[in-house]
């Protein structure tokens, strides 16, 4: 192999990927804060919301999980406009991943609530509190707790999911990539360096989430 | 030269010494109970003498095998003692027959009729003979301690340590396996226990030591032990049990 | 320009399926054999080799496939040969299937319990024995389940393929909406098609991991 490595150009492209970092940035927090949201909602009304409810649900869950990000996010961006729902890339992009974490995020929190223990409904139901109160102020927080860790590896998948909303133009860190390789002709040290990038962002968004679940539930016991 | 000989034994987890210098020789056909209270290091002692735990000195001597790291030497000493568990450890995907079959073949290289004819005659001499067949889910927890004996008993060790093996029971279940162990006793098998089970260390065992603090307190033959405790601890101890 | 009716699309996606379906076996399978391979390094008693697994499966579970299949395009090229798209796509989804499996199996042979260890090690078993006889076979039944469900994250890892120019499903899609201007009917098949290879292999893992629960035996 004779091929020199090249990585000088990032002294004129460092911007661009900046610019890629923060873009990604953006789409986990937003489609990372409503997509848990979103499974937390779903997630109640499989286990315990009224039976009406349970088939959507079901039906939005397995679809999503049962097929690929990349065309979830091709029916969103160039599919809906032709049923009169337009959107921006970054739109689409961001609903997209809200609707792919809502659905795994869901089944997630599902598992957590199901491992409720059944005394602590009884105890709920016994002070008085609505099935919904209960559900608020008793099960919700052990729950999430119990299964905290789980939820924050479906995170860092989704965000490095996101790397395919490049390909609607979303201007992402991928994005950055295959901008600074057309211009150089340097694409293997382009994607490496976005992959570096990724890795990086990867670990510090698992530990962010592992950091915030001790502050948010600081109380040890509370899952058991 | 006793079979079993622990000389100086110390062990610990990082800054907790939990055996602090144990000195025991077991001779042939002994029966020994262990006792004291949880924490004494009673059962880290017979893990050690199985070499399931790494010791930090001291020594460990069966019948002139020597306990060392290296593999060899653990296969050489684990050859010649058996051990049973206090949660039987059967293997979950094998038969009570494949049970005892196992290491047998896969050891001692026994050819696979042998193999069966000793493994039908060791869970015949725990009662169990036609359990052959049966997995160990199928099996009652007494039914599977009994089998967990045999297992051992068919790599024909020359001494059994036996590791609260009652403990996991519930108590109608407590009687066949000490049955068994009983009758192990009677024909001479060297035998070292952990055992909260007092009137059958009473019975049955020749010596009684009793552990507390990492180190070995008291010893004597039982009927010393049990009526005429000398220190104040196993005086407690024996208070408190017989409670 | 040519009319493409419903049928005439379905016919074409159904064609670029079977390479999805291709490209998932191929994919499957050499990342089964590599992940074993990995498995045995990160589980045996060599020093060095955990620490290397380790490493390798933190690199292609915190980087996206996408960039994998990337960097297995234009790193192949890098020793100047012509790299064709299905040869990268299958090093990069056999390596990225390889690293997941590798970690899914590990935590099937530490879920078997402490007492088994030592119950073969008493009976004076070597590691390998051990393995063999009394580890693996627990650790097996314990592995199907996952395994089949992560057979469900590989038929969908294989539509990122399309992005560097491998003709699957996806691509097809891409190139049938391009011909058509019917994204919503196209994209719509083309996730049925999509689900209906995913949703039954999602099911059989639930199936035997509900079977597996309940029976608990043998």
């Amino acid at each position: 192999m004779t091929y020199q490595f090249d990585f000088a150009w990032l002294a004129t492209y460092w911007p661009v990927f900046l610019d890629g970092v923060l873009m990604t940035v953006r789409l986990i927090v937003i489609g990372g804060i409503a997509g848990l949201l979103l499974g937390t909602f779903c997630a109640w009304a499989r286990s315990l919301g009224p039976v009406w409810l349970r088939p959507p649900v079901i039906a939005y869950v397995e679809l999503i999980r049962n097929t690929p990000f990349l065309i979830q996010l091709f029916f969103i961006f160039f599919g809906l406009p032709a049923a009169g729902f337009r959107l921006t890339e970054v739109e689409a992009a961001t609903l997209a991943m809200v609707i792919n974490l809502g659905a795994y995020s869901a089944e997630i929190i599902r598992a957590g609530i199901e491992a409720t223990p059944k005394g602590q409904f009884e105890a709920g139901a016994s002070l008085a509190l609505s099935p919904v109160q209960t559900f608020r102020h008793v099960v919700l927080v052990p729950a999430l707790q119990r299964i905290w860790p789980a939820l924050a590896s479906q995170v860092v998948i989704v965000m490095l999911g996101s790397a395919v909303v490049s390909q609607i133009a979303v201007e992402d860190l991928t994005y950055a990539a295959n901008f600074a390789q057309s211009r150089t002709f340097r694409a293997f040290e382009a994607y490496f360096v976005s992959t570096a990038i990724y890795l990086a962002l990867a670990i510090l968004l698992r530990f962010a989430l592992l950091q915030a679940g001790r502050m948010i539930f600081p109380h040890a016991g509370a899952a058991r | 030269m006793p079979l079993i000989a622990i000389d100086g034994l110390r062990k610990s987890y990082g800054e907790h010494e939990v055996l602090k210098g144990i000195d025991i020789g077991v001779e042939k056909g002994e029966v020994i109970a262990i006792i004291g209270k949880s924490g004494s290091g009673k059962s880290t002692l017979l893990r050690c003498i199985n070499g399931l735990e790494t010791i930090n000195g001291g020594s460990i001597a069966v019948d002139g095998a020597e306990l060392a790291a290296d593999e060899a030497h653990l296969r050489a000493l684990r050859l010649k003692v058996g051990m049973i568990f206090q949660q039987f450890n059967l293997f979950p995907h094998k038969t009570a027959g494949q049970n005892v079959m196992l290491a047998q073949q896969v050891v001692n290289k026994t050819g696979k009729a042998e193999a069966e004819a000793m493994a039908r005659k060791m869970l015949d001499r725990v009662g169990l003979g036609e359990k052959f067949d049966s997995y160990p889910d199928q099996l009652s927890g007494g039914q599977q301690q009994r089998v967990a004996i045999a297992r051992a008993l068919a790599m024909e060790p020359m001494a059994l340590l036996c590791d609260e093996i009652t403990s996991a029971l519930d108590p109608e279940l407590v009687g066949e396996v000490l049955q068994v162990v009983r009758g192990l006793a009677a024909e001479g098998m060297t035998l070292l226990m952990v055992t909260h089970e007092m009137a059958f260390a009473r019975d049955v065992c020749s010596r009684v030591v009793f552990m507390h603090q990492g180190r070995v307190h008291e010893t004597g033959r039982p009927e010393e032990v049990f009526a005429n405790p000398q220190t104040p601890e196993l005086q407690s101890f024996l208070g408190r049990s017989a409670a | 320009m040519t009319q493409f009716t419903l049928i005439d699309i379905l016919r074409n996606l159904i064609f670029a399926t079977q390479w999805t379906v291709i490209l998932s076996l191929v994919s499957f399978a050499g990342g089964g054999l590599l992940g074993l391979v990995l498995l045995f390094m990160r589980i045996g008693k060599a020093r060095l080799l955990p620490p290397v697994v380790k490493l390798y499966v933190e690199i292609f579970q915190g980087t996206p496939l996408l960039m994998q299949l990337f960097l297995a395009f234009f790193g192949l090229g890098l020793f100047g040969i012509d790299v064709p798209p299905w040869l990268a796509a299958a090093v990069a989804l056999i390596l990225w299937t390889a690293a997941f499996l590798a970690e899914i199996w590990r935590g099937c042979v530490e879920a078997v319990a402490k007492g088994q260890w030592e119950a073969s090690a008493s009976l004076g078993m070597s590691y390998l024995e051990q393995m063999r006889h009394v580890i693996l076979p627990q650790a097996l039944k314990v592995a199907i389940p996952p395994t089949v469900g992560f057979s469900v994250q590989v038929v969908k890892g294989t539509a990122l393929t399309s992005i560097i120019g491998f003709t699957e499903l996806s691509k097809a899609g891409t190139v049938l909406t391009n011909a058509t201007f019917q994204p919503f009917t196209v994209y719509g098949l083309v996730a049925l098609i999509y689900f209906a290879l995913c949703f039954p292999l999602s099911q059989a893992a639930r199936h035997l991991e509900r079977k597996m629960n309940a029976a608990h035996r043998h």
